[in-house]
């Protein structure tokens, strides 16, 4: 397997087995039909994207999205391929106190809303983000309110 | 003029007009719900857009963590009332995927077939969305007209028109009624005539025409960048179908055709929605074949636990404006711990720029309105 060629296709084993091979930090978890599911550090997750876009074809980046695990945060990634229909799954995980991640808005242009949006809910803040303003929230709002730590009026 | 004393035209070239913001919405004809569009102007043409949403957001990926799972079934159908079974279809799905199982044959034909028939009405709605938005009134009463006849089959199937509440996790809540095969049957050759009369009106009118052809182009590899999806992507070029490509429940087993045009620009994205609902209606006659094949007491609902094992699990599925995407985290509770929707049109209109910059202000609308705005879905 060439790392550094270029593959329009790349079935879900091809996925599996080049990803660790080019970058050693990247885990993948798990495998199914037509998805690959992997978690990547934080560091790291621009290079991969940047890998994931020009070498394996995965032109669309259909959502990014936070949650909440109270002991940490976590960005997911939700990409895929127009070719044969394959997805990937990143996991990223980040520290409560120091939430930053690299933005893939400059791979892909549609991860920008999602980036603001995530950001605005969960207050994790995208590194080199062309225009990380609230979108969906009031400008006024000084809370990400779908933090664990945000109680919505009677669920106690 | 080359003999006028004055240069008129060197004048043109240096003069320096003034950019105007011109603020369009929140309650706007165009805007088809709360969601406001700036346009900078140089004269006519536009030279910047942004789009401004979030007057709808209600939270509602964190009123779902409060909820039990089967509460939510009711509130998936709220996200959009234009086509409310996909997201009830979407949601159950992801909530099957993270049990782990496996739903009857029928239940999962009755669903397509569900799902198709909510593709036309919206598809019908975007339609007469379009009309009046290039000023015929004809084409919005037609279309309205004609979605009636779906939404009657919705009554039929589970006894409400918009918000049916009818998939379940594991199955559908009833099996279909009698005598809905014949009604589906009869209202899908019909509509298949009525909409030929729709596409003369449009395609004879040269309104609509030169308002469409050859404006606000969109080039492939722009639009799956951008994160364009549904007929607005294969529009410009993008061969891709959830439903063929990467198939959920029963989409494999029929046989249809994904239309995409290379031309990219707001006329083709109209086309392939008027290609993809004669698509849905060859989509409906084989799954109403098939239903009709696995007889009448054939199960179609399969006994779910209220708990869900903690993991995690996301499904997609082709909506009638793009691709949606439920991201589900359990936590072993009957409750998730976290549930994300992807909207298409959410990213679809952070492109308004892209889509909007070069064309008139008059044009505006005409081009915005393929992207078949739904502010339930977007905001959420």
């Amino acid at each position: 397997m060439d790392a550094d060629a270029v593959y329009q296709t790349p079935t879900v084993e091809e996925i599996a087995s080049i990803l660790p091979a080019k970058f050693a930090s990247v885990k993948v978890t798990k495998t199914e039909t037509r998805r690959v599911y992997a978690t990547v550090p934080r560091e790291d997750i621009f290079a991969v994207c940047t890998y994931i876009h020009d070498n394996l074809t995965f032109e669309h980046c259909t959502t990014l999205l936070g949650v909440d695990y109270v002991d940490h945060m976590s960005v997911v990634y939700h990409l895929s391929n127009y070719y044969n229909g394959v997805m990937i799954e990143l996991v990223v995980d980040v520290p409560v106190d120091d939430l930053h991640v690299e933005s893939v808005t400059s791979i892909w242009e549609g991860a920008n809303w999602h980036e603001r949006e995530t950001w605005e809910l969960f207050g994790i803040v995208f590194d080199n983000h062309p225009k990380l303003e609230r979108l969906l929230t009031p400008k006024t709002y000084e809370f990400f309110p779908f933090r664990k730590s945000y109680k919505l009026r009677g669920s106690e | 003029m080359s003999d006028s004393i004055v240069p008129v035209k060197e004048i043109e070239e240096k003069m320096d007009t003034d950019k105007m913001w011109v603020i369009m919405g929140p309650q706007h004809p165009f805007s088809h719900g709360l969601w406001t569009l700036k346009v900078q102007l140089d004269g006519e043409i536009v030279t910047d857009a942004e789009p401004i949403v979030g007057y709808l957001h209600r939270g509602w990926e964190k009123e779902t963590e409060s909820r039990e799972y089967p509460k939510i079934i009711p509130m998936a159908d709220r996200l959009c009332y234009c086509a409310s079974m996909t997201y009830t279809h979407l949601y159950c799905m992801t909530v099957e995927k993270a049990l782990g199982i496996d739903i009857p044959e029928k239940a999962k034909y009755i669903r397509m077939v569900a799902d198709e028939v909510c593709r036309i009405q919206s598809h019908l709605m975007w339609l007469a969305a379009v009309g009046t938005d290039l000023g015929s009134y004809t084409v919005f009463l037609w279309s309205m007209r004609e979605r009636e006849f779906f939404l009657d089959l919705n009554v039929k199937l589970c006894g409400a028109r918009m918000t049916t509440n009818y998939p379940r996790i594991g199955g559908v809540r009833n099996d279909t009624t009698e005598l809905f095969d014949r009604d589906i049957l009869r209202a899908v050759d019909r509509f298949e005539k009525a909409l030929w009369d729709i596409i003369a009106l449009i395609d004879d009118s040269s309104i609509f025409v030169s308002r469409m052809k050859g404006i606000s182009f969109i080039n492939r590899e722009t639009a799956a960048n951008i994160g364009l999806t549904g007929p607005a992507m294969r529009g410009c070029g993008v061969d891709f179908d959830i439903r063929r490509d990467d198939p959920y429940d029963n989409y494999d087993k029929v046989d249809f055709e994904v239309p995409v045009l290379k031309a990219g620009d707001s006329y083709s994205r109209y086309m392939i929605r008027i290609e993809e609902m004669f698509q849905s209606c060859e989509i409906i006659r084989q799954g109403v074949a098939k239903i009709k094949a696995l007889g009448k007491n054939a199960p179609y609902r399969v006994k779910t636990p209220s708990k869900v094992p903690a993991g995690t699990a996301f499904a997609r599925l082709e909506d009638p404006r793009g691709e949606s995407l439920m991201y589900l985290v359990a936590d072993g509770t009957d409750r998730p711990y976290r549930l994300k929707v992807r909207s298409p049109i959410f990213t679809n209109v952070s492109s308004a720029r892209l889509q909007s910059v070069g064309v008139r202000i008059a044009d505006v609308p005409a081009v915005l309105a393929q992207i078949d705005m739904c502010l339930g879905e977007t905001d959420r």
